[in-house]
């Protein structure tokens, strides 16, 4: 690893949301989240359905604001942000792709407006010809022809709706975007053009992403690092390549278990590893948080596991140079 | 011999737009039988929701032309049926997960409750019955504290406890017929691998027929017994799951299966199928995939091709079937798994 510390585009410390506050249908949708980004990264988030993904994105984005908890951005404290020039310049570095595509693009504008409003909000386009160009060129950038800009969203297929959402976050030039399930509406083959094109644009402009997502082998391949997400917490953070290889958590291992292979012959004999939530539930939970088990591999756990974990971790590796 | 259930047959339908007309499904045919699923996979915009959606006589009036084909239920044209023996037919004979959770649920009604009104909808219960019913089904799809969450609303649920409340409000119904069109999308892989058990529990249980339409090989891999590949409004190959995946006939199923990343290979760059998707409103002349296809022919561009029959249940649409098309190499993966296929007929003929 190189010497120099690497520079944080993202901080998020002791983050909370909690819906309903005091009613029965309380709900603590993320839970005490620290984690950082570093600039130029992706950073990959999986988890189960409803530990608080797609609520972490949006309040990193500032489109919820959180219970409780600091987000850095960019050295800045989001929340602090008021004046309106502020706020706007945020809005324009930090870009979010929406897991839902029809819900989350206006049905009563045509795409050109969708992807041409932003552009104008922000002055990025002068005349009217510009903006058409560059709404064709984006087009054209997620593989739509530049025929459907006179459309209707609903008037698209869903994986065509969500890359007009992908056009639409990219036309401003963001430094940050978060794309929550921006992919899975996509065939295979769009998915691998989305995700070269997604890495391409990274090395040019240089952008930071949060990738969420629950396709595993499609996060690995985008992602620098991946946080693994479960009841609003952060249950292991690790880089790509040594989550997948060496996982030490066991819903991680739970969840690399089930991704389903375009093998019917390994689908017929497959063996899911279940995981019970009572794992993760301390009791007593004094001194538990994420250790750092080897460089950047962190494991959610009691201080007294690490020991225990970083053994693990020792035999995996071992294992791994045997074969 | 199983019986079939649905027959679809040269299913055409367009839309008109401001752009013109959109030729969307342009001569679609499957059948399907008692007891299976029929795994529908294939472009971005290639027709997949649509048909199905003709199916369910759920397209939008206004600008949408069915232009000719059949649906036979049960051997009863559901294109001919009034809304109101329609309305009979959807939900008991035929339910729907929807692609987009979001557009199809009731904003205003908690989620208990509309589960409950399909139940009662579709069978004598009392309301309470129903509830009942409803939350247990809730928590059959793996959504937990169902007591409170039966009083949520649709915006309090995340996007794939959303997917779980559709799901639940079509197996509530035990349908003959389940159409999924991506129902699984924004679910994590183990509540995923659930909701594909319950799915196929129903199946075996009271020999529910599914349509599963998803743009997950690996999903297909788990859940089908056929596949059928769709590519610019047309059906381009369909057979067993073993002969999609291990036999594939048709460049753009090859295309299809060597674009999936492997948890394993990831160095080099995802393969893409290069080139995008023709435009819909000037369909092309020939076989629509070749602009796009390193391995057209020359009659490619000028005429479509004929289906040809590879085995009894596996069908292509590629000149490359034809007797006197040039032999080609295909790519490396479909290699590695026609030398599995052959391995597996040599072990069966043992037997
Ligand atoms: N506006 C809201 N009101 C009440 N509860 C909410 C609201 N938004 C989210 N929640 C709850 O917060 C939790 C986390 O939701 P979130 O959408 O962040 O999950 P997720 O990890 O993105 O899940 P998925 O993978 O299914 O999209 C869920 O239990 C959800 O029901
Ligand atoms: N109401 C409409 N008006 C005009 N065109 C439409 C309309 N609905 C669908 N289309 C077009 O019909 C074609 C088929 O759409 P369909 O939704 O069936 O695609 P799909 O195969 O389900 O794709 P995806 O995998 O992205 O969901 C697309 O090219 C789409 O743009
Ligand atoms: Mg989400
Ligand atoms: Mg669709």
């Amino acid at each position: 690893m190189n010497a120099q510390p690497r520079k944080k585009a993202l901080e998020i410390s002791n983050l909370n949301q909690v819906f309903n506050v005091g009613k029965p249908a309380e709900v603590r949708a993320v839970n005490d989240l620290s984690f950082y980004i570093y600039e130029g990264e992706t950073f990959g988030l999986v988890g189960e359905s409803g530990s608080g993904k797609s609520t972490t994105g949006k309040l990193i984005a500032k489109l919820q604001d959180a219970t409780s908890g600091e987000i850095h951005f960019s050295g800045k404290e989001i929340g602090h942000l008021k004046k309106r020039e502020d706020i706007r310049a945020f809005r324009k570095s930090m870009q979010m792709v929406f897991q839902d595509p029809y819900a989350s693009l206006n049905p009563r504008k045509t795409v050109m407006e969708i992807i041409g409003g932003g552009l104008e909000v922000h002055g990025l386009v002068k005349k009217q010809k510009e903006k058409q160009a560059q709404v064709y060129e984006l087009l054209n950038l997620v593989g739509l022809s530049p025929e459907y800009a006179t459309r209707y969203p609903r008037e698209f297929s869903g994986g065509q709706c969500q890359r007009v959402g992908i056009a639409r976050a990219l036309a401003v030039d963001p430094s940050f975007i978060i794309a929550d399930e921006a992919i899975s509406a996509l065939d295979v083959s769009i998915q691998a053009q989305i995700v070269n094109l997604l890495k391409k644009l990274k090395e040019e402009r240089n952008f930071t992403c949060l990738f969420i997502a629950h396709d595993l082998s499609m996060v690995k391949y985008i992602s620098d690092r991946i946080g693994v997400m479960n009841g609003g917490r952060l249950l292991e953070v690790a880089p790509s390549n040594d989550l997948y290889n060496f996982p030490l958590h066991p819903y991680t291992e739970s969840l690399l278990s089930a991704v389903p292979m375009p093998d019917p012959e390994i689908e017929r004999e497959r063996k899911r590893i279940s995981y019970d939530e009572n794992f993760h539930h301390y009791e007593d939970d004094t001194g538990v948080g994420l250790y750092e088990i080897a460089p950047e591999h962190f494991v959610y756990c009691k201080k007294e596991e690490v020991p225990f974990l970083k053994k693990k971790y020792e035999k995996l590796t071992l294992k791994a140079l045997a074969v | 011999m199983r019986k079939k259930i649905l027959e679809v047959k040269n299913l055409e339908i367009s839309f008109q737009t401001y752009a013109g007309e959109v030729h969307a499904v342009r001569g679609v045919n499957f059948d399907l039988y008692e007891g299976e699923t029929l795994a529908i996979v294939g472009e971005s915009g290639s027709g997949k929701s649509v048909s199905t959606q003709a199916v369910m006589g759920l397209l939008g009036k206004k600008n949408t032309h069915i232009k000719g084909g059949e649906i036979l239920y049960q051997g009863q044209d559901l294109l001919k049926l009034n809304e109101d023996d329609m309305q009979k037919v959807r939900g008991k004979e035929i339910a729907t997960i929807f692609q987009d959770p979001m557009t199809s649920l009731n904003p205003t009604m908690t989620v208990g409750r509309q589960i409950a009104e399909s139940i009662i909808q579709h069978q004598v219960v009392s309301w309470g019955e129903a509830l009942e019913q409803a939350e247990e089904m809730l928590g059959m799809v793996g959504v937990k504290n169902t007591k409170s969450r039966m009083n949520h609303y649709p915006h309090q649920f995340s996007g794939g406890m959303r997917q779980r409340v559709m799901i639940a409000i079509a197996l509530a119904c035990k349908p003959k017929i389940l159409i999924a069109d991506e129902p699984t999308t924004a679910l994590d892989v183990t509540i995923q691998a659930q909701i594909l058990e319950l799915m196929n529990e129903l199946k075996t249980k009271i020999n529910t027929s599914i349509i599963f339409i998803t743009h997950d090989l690996g999903v297909v891999a788990n859940m089908a017994d056929r596949v059928a590949v769709m590519y610019a409004g047309k059906l381009v190959e369909w057979g067993t799951v073993d002969e999609l995946f291990y036999n594939p006939q048709h460049p753009y199923t090859w295309g299809l299966l060597a674009s999936m990343p492997t948890l394993e290979n990831l160095e080099h760059g995802l393969y893409t199928i290069p080139g995008s998707p023709p435009n819909l409103l000037h369909p092309p002349v020939g076989d629509a995939f070749a602009p796009r296809n390193a391995y057209a022919l020359e009659i490619d561009f000028k005429k479509e091709p004929e289906v040809f029959p590879v085995s009894k249940t596996h069908f292509a649409a590629t000149w490359l079937l034809h007797a006197e098309a040039p032999k080609v190499t295909p790519p490396a993966e479909i290699q590695r798994r026609r030398e599995m296929f052959d391995k597996k007929l040599m072990r069966r003929e043992q037997v």
